[in-house]
């Protein structure tokens, strides 16, 4: 696999080392410009240590990253960020709790000397459909859902390339879990962004990305199309057992029907 | 089918400074030698309706209900003495998250028996040995080595069962589970709720399953309740879950995106405000 231009996001045998742990061992993959690319697996997988390692996060031991053409070194610069955000999954604990939504917002824009200033926190706001009203408001004022639309308001509002996005859902309801997919889908399709997504959710991943891949202990365990997935043509049992275990519990006492 | 629990109108209400929030208002159901599932969106009431039936809804809250019955103790008249030996021994709980309510420093062992010890009148020696035999009920392989970890070094799912095993070694008649296990992985949370199945099934326990995951609660349980705004909006055999009537329940089960089914953009629940009148 070489590391073309055309491609938004290649990543070669990247290796991840805490201490003496392997937490990811040559993972290769790449993800075109606008396409949506899914990991999956359970905890320890190191799934989530992949988008750290490409957001910068987490020590690369071998390996390299390249985004749009560039292959990254060992730290980012501020323009690698304007390029890349990353949305992380806990939305009580990302977002500063004694800091408003309008000072939260207005920290990147400030790093990156953007002057339009006032204007880009109400479209941002606006975007993830939150009102102005939203603007002077603390995280604890705010639900769930609200704060994980502010942490992407917050991601978008550098405009950047690529988006990556750490179980985004996971500590949601059903419900808002809906809502927040749905505006992530719209975005990507306004903005024309690429996706990295984890999620330990297979109907989540399915729904959002086209092509994914199912992680295990730091490695590769097969690479599918969405469609592939949706016709259940998995060679793995890995994935099979995932598969199983996404539909949910099957009491031995009564006999399902169909 | 014998009639354990009653609720009867039960209310949970927090004064606050801005007024009360009223958490439950007018829950009623019975409950046998069954599973009975409750689900419901965050804020929804169904956890402070577990809650209350335990008995731990916090002092400044006020509970008020027509009956609240546990096999003909009336829960809101017993003392708080007589509320503490019903709890942990013929009520029992599981909390959602192993890393956060088991005590982190003590080891497991000595948590299981600690539990048993304040209920049953049994030597060390003895509750050391049901202590083991209940870690290997819930499918603990070595329970020897994990008797003596403390909670920090066990996985999810591990912590997970020896919560488990801590609830049922007192052998309760009827079991709480609030969200066992939305903190575990996919496939780890069916190796728990397949021990949870046994357990239930051989030792005719009842059991009330407390969940946000409407799909999952229809697989485990015989009887779904579906709360709103602290209210019960459907109650629905979990076979027929598919016929549910409540747009709020059907919106629920709509919004989830599903394998294989192609929905752009996802359903979203449209809240009518009357479903909360």
């Amino acid at each position: 696999m070489t590391p073309t231009r055309s491609n938004a996001l290649v990543i070669a045998k990247l290796e991840v080392k805490f201490d003496r742990f392997l937490a990811l061992r040559g993972v290769s993959f790449d993800v075109a410009p606008g396409e949506s690319f899914g990991l999956v697996g359970e905890s320890g997988s190191g799934k989530s240590t992949l988008l750290r390692a490409v957001a910068g996060l987490a020590p690369v031991s071998a390996g390299t990253i390249t985004v749009n053409g560039k292959t990254l070194g060992s730290s980012r610069t501020k323009a690698f960020y304007r390029e890349v955000q990353m949305v992380f999954q806990d939305p009580y604990g990302s977002l500063h709790p004694r800091q408003t939504v309008d000072r939260l917002l207005l920290e990147p824009l400030v790093i990156h000397g953007f002057s339009d200033i006032e204007k880009r926190i109400l479209r941002a706001l606006d975007e993830v459909g939150l009102g102005s009203s939203f603007r002077f408001r603390y995280s604890h004022q705010l639900s769930g859902g609200q704060r994980q639309r502010v942490a992407i308001a917050r991601a978008l509002i550098l405009e950047p390339s690529i988006l990556l996005l750490d179980e985004p859902t996971s500590a949601l309801d059903a419900s808002v879990q809906a809502e927040v997919l749905n505006l992530l889908e719209q975005i990507r399709r306004d903005r024309k962004l690429t996706f990295l997504m984890v999620s330990h959710d297979l109907a989540v991943v399915t729904h959002m990305c086209d092509r994914l891949m199912v992680m295990q202990n730091g490695a590769e365990v097969e690479r599918l199309t969405a469609s592939e997935l949706a016709k259940r043509k998995v060679t793995q049992d890995y994935t099979r057992n995932l598969l199983v275990a996404s539909q949910g519990f099957v009491r031995p006492d009564i006999q399902p029907e169909r | 089918m014998s009639t354990m629990l009653t609720v009867e109108d039960l209310r949970v209400q927090f004064p606050t400074r801005t007024g009360t929030v009223d958490a439950v208002r007018g829950v009623s159901f019975t409950l046998g030698r069954e599973r009975l599932g409750i689900v419901g969106e965050s804020g929804s009431g169904k956890s402070q309706t577990g809650r209350a039936i335990m008995g731990l809804t916090p002092p400044h809250a006020k509970i008020t209900a027509q009956k609240l019955n546990f096999d003909g103790i009336d829960l809101l008249e017993a003392s708080v003495k007589q509320r503490r030996s019903l709890r942990g021994n013929r009520i029992a709980m599981i909390l959602q998250d192993p890393k956060y309510s088991l005590n982190p420093v003590m080891s497991i062992g000595r948590q299981i028996v600690e539990t048993l010890r304040t209920h049953e009148k049994v030597s060390k020696a003895e509750a050391r040995k049901r202590a083991l035999d209940m870690l290997a009920a819930v499918q603990i392989r070595d329970a020897e080595r994990v008797y003596d970890l403390h909670p920090h070094e066990v996985s999810g799912g591990m912590g997970q069962r020896a919560m488990i095993a801590m609830m049922l070694i007192t052998g309760p008649e009827l079991l709480i589970a609030d969200e066992p296990t939305s903190a575990l992985d996919v496939t780890v949370q069916l190796d728990v709720l397949r021990i949870l199945d046994n357990l239930v099934r051989d030792r005719g326990m009842g059991l009330i399953f407390i969940s946000h995951d409407l799909r999952l609660v229809s697989s485990f349980c015989d009887r779904v309740i579906v709360m709103y705004a602290g209210r019960i909006v459907e109650e629905i055999a979990a076979t027929d879950l598919h016929n549910a009537k409540h747009p709020y329940t059907q919106g629920l089960l709509n919004c989830m995106p599903q394998i294989g089914a192609d929905r752009h953009p996802l359903p979203v629940l449209d809240r009518k405000p009357e479903w909360a009148a």
